[in-house]
């Protein structure tokens, strides 16, 4: 990088500084959308399922019925309502109003007295089926627990089943705001880095200025110079109220060094920044820039990071695309260095493939940039 | 009235060609979404397969034995390692080699013969947690039906409660059916929404408004010569999906064809409302284009389309019912999967017809402002 002077560069940055202070879109997207999302992740996105309606039907009143209502009654996971007749809880399910039902029929406790199976139906709707796998956990352990009181309460030997014991490492609770939140840093530096910054290249085009810009001595290394700098300060002030909101509104444990976190996060922006420089200047058009980096960039950081979905149950195909993607190694990072701390093992191979990305993406970037007027 | 849409018609042709005769543009509303939608329909999904687990058999019998069986023969997991401490729990974990450790105690096979709790201890990496509620899940489920066998092998005679299930209309619970039976609708959303958030604030940077402004046609004649191609390529993107979801991934489509086309085009009027709402607030087309992922954003992820409204606090509950995404994506899974018919989605098409009563005359209420 011989030609680089220092006071065009100084120049050409303060340009782009004006022009993101000027346009209050940059902004937004810079600073109000990290918090938006950091809102939406942390009080909106939940798998947990509480206060699930599920349709009690209950043929037959005895004690032993009555308390497993009152079970269902007394959990938090579930809001039961007492139907009389199956017709009734069907057309609860059909409009859905309930999401399972629950069906004694009425020679149930004489089929227990006779030491013969008894059998509870459980129906469930299984439109949202991983909502409804979770029910069905709750409500096999709910009768489960139910059932072996039952049996010893009324005097019969029980084979108590395997108890699990389960220890859940760096999030004992599973609460699903540890993991998102850091996953979530990605997702918002993507949006700086790549959605950004794919939009001000193909403007300069679209508008002609790219064209009296080739015109003047700055040279190509000046320009990606000179707009990768505003957009890296504006990356990091993304990520900035990311970690402090995450931590201190959030409470999510920053067990690593945040020393590292930011090396590592600016590697992944300046990643992200050479994609979108990179799309850019390929599309030259802001409509397609802005369709190829919500493709190339945004939706993969969404769906094929293992932020939200794991990678390890796709295809192989889907698996093979993922290992291209910048954010699937540093979602590894965040997660790793928030919840786990310093895994070296971990975090060295991702960092040095991040590395490797960064800098194909950015020389990428740079080539396409150099290029002259289309003839 | 024939003049007014003799005009209105000659804007939307004009509209179409822009879109469809520039082969980039074209492009991105053809290959990107048939793209997305693959790959999405493939790699969302909360079922997992092959979770890396660890065993630390301390009890080493007849019964520990049994019980892995069930492990080693389930499509849910795969066994990375055996171990022979607890000290190597931690490095497993940590490296991520293993995402689960089953250990079973020395005391387990003599619980299990004298009757009394076997428990055995479950390690898992948190740091994706629903990787980890779920994995949990099926453990429960593998070690619940290990009990079941020693009950009944034991105590062959012994009464006992069953629990007989089913699912109704998916009946293998695959949440893939979940996801792609609504994946058109936000698909479609996004092309539908970006092409009309630029539509105006291209005319507006190129320097074109005003021409427009002197031309015969009246604001709301300009507005509905943009929405219009915009509504049509965002349901012919839904159309095409929604048959390859049919087709392709084999969802069941068990409602009416009609259901379905009507909701899309209520739910494509609601968001161009939007679109042009945004195009006509924006000066530039970057404004247009980052406006519009502004709000695409929240109600993607707000729109019950990867976790359930359900889940949310009450009051963010009730904070979506004017996000148009909720009622498309919930009327787009039961047309698919439970048959839903016109009549029985109209709770759904009524919040979208109000949504676009109330955001299409925004869009010419602010359009108006802007040409003052």
């Amino acid at each position: 990088m011989a030609g680089i002077s220092y006071i065009r560069l100084r120049g050409f940055i303060r340009k782009e500084v004006l022009q993101i202070r000027r346009d209050p879109s940059s902004l937004l997207l810079g600073i109000v959308m990290p918090v938006i999302l950091l809102l939406i992740f942390g009080y909106g996105v939940s798998l947990e399922p509480t206060n699930v309606p599920i349709a009690l039907v209950i043929d037959e009143s005895s004690p032993a019925t009555q308390e497993l209502k009152a079970r269902f009654q007394l959990s938090r996971y579930f809001r039961p309502m007492t139907v009389y007749s199956m017709p009734e809880a069907v057309q609860l399910m059909e409009t859905n109003r309930v999401d399972g039902i629950v069906h004694i029929r009425s020679n149930f406790s004489s089929l227990m007295d006779a030491g013969e199976e008894a059998p509870i139906q459980l129906i469930l709707n299984g439109i949202d089926a991983n909502r409804a796998r979770i029910v069905e956990g709750y409500i096999q352990n709910a009768i489960g627990m139910w059932s072996q009181r039952f049996a010893l309460q009324t005097g019969r030997s029980y084979a108590p089943p395997v108890v699990i014991e389960s220890r859940i490492w760096f999030n004992a609770a599973a609460d699903s705001t540890y993991s998102l939140i850091p996953g979530l840093l990605t997702l918002i530096m993507t949006l700086i880095g790549t959605q950004l910054t794919a939009l001000v290249i193909a403007r300069e085009w679209e508008r002609g200025t790219m064209e009296a810009l080739l015109s003047t001595p700055i040279s190509s290394d000046e320009i990606l110079l000179g707009k990768l700098v505003p957009y890296y300060v504006l990356g990091m002030i993304g990520m900035a109220l990311s970690i402090i909101l995450g931590v201190f509104l959030f409470e999510v444990p920053l067990r690593g060094s945040l020393f590292i976190l930011i090396i590592l996060g600016s590697i992944f922006l300046i990643a992200s920044l050479g994609l979108g420089l990179f799309i850019s200047s390929a599309a030259r058009i802001q409509f397609v820039a802005a369709m190829g980096s919500v493709l190339s960039a945004f939706l993969p950081a969404f769906f094929l990071s293992g932020l939200m979905f794991d990678l390890k149950s796709t295809p192989e195909a889907i698996q093979y695309i993922s290992t291209i993607i910048p954010a699937k190694y540093f979602v590894t990072i965040t997660q790793t260095l928030f919840l786990a701390g310093n895994v070296w093992p971990v975090l060295l191979p991702a960092s040095l493939v991040l590395l490797v990305m960064c800098v194909v993406l950015v020389a990428a970037a740079r080539k396409k940039l150099g290029r002259r007027l289309p003839q | 009235m024939i003049e007014i849409i003799r005009r209105i018609l000659t804007l939307t042709i004009k509209e179409f060609m822009l879109i469809w005769i520039d082969p980039k543009s074209r492009f991105v509303i053809i290959i990107p979404p048939l793209f997305q939608f693959f790959v999405f329909g493939y790699s969302a999904t909360f079922d997992l397969q092959n979770v890396e687990y660890a065993v630390l058999d301390e009890s080493r019998t007849e019964q520990s034995r049994a019980l892995l069986n069930h492990f080693s023969g389930s499509p849910h997991f795969e066994l990375v390692g055996m171990l022979d401490s607890t000290s190597q729990i931690s490095e497993l974990i940590n490296t991520r080699t293993a995402r689960l450790v089953l250990h079973i105690p020395t005391n387990f096979a003599d619980k299990v013969t004298n009757h009394e709790p076997a428990v055995i201890q479950v390690i898992v990496d948190g740091r994706n947690s629903n990787v980890a509620s779920v994995a949990l899940g099926y453990i429960q489920e593998i070690t619940q039906q290990y009990g079941e066998q020693l009950q009944t092998a034991m105590m062959a005679s012994s009464p006992k409660v069953t629990l007989v299930q089913r699912s109704w209309f998916n009946k293998n619970m695959e949440t893939r059916w979940y996801i792609v039976s609504s994946l058109g609708g936000i698909i479609s959303m996004v092309i539908a929404m970006l092409l009309a958030a630029l539509s105006v604030a291209r005319e507006r940077e190129f320097g074109t408004f005003d021409q427009l402004l002197v031309s015969p046609m009246q604001p709301a004649e300009i507005l509905i010569g943009k929405a219009v191609p915009c509504v049509f390529f965002g349901l012919a993107d839904a159309v095409l999906l929604s048959i390859a979801a049919a087709y392709w991934f084999d969802v069941p489509f068990r409602g009416s064809i009609a259901a379905l086309v009507v909701i899309l085009l209520a739910f494509l009027f609601s968001v161009v409302g939007v679109g042009l709402f945004i195009s006509s607030m924006s000066v530039t087309m970057q404004q247009g284009l980052l406006g519009a992922f502004v709000f695409i954003m929240p109600s993607v992820l707000l729109g019950g389309f990867t976790t359930p409204i359900s889940n949310m606090p009450l009051w963010l509950q009730n904070g979506t019912l004017v996000n148009p995404l909720r009622y498309v994506v919930q009327a787009l899974r039961e047309i698919f999967l439970m048959g839903a018919d016109l009549s029985t989605i109209w709770p759904y098409i009524w919040p979208l017809l109000v949504i676009s009563a109330g955001t299409m005359p925004a869009a010419a209420v602010m359009f108006r402002l802007r040409t003052q």
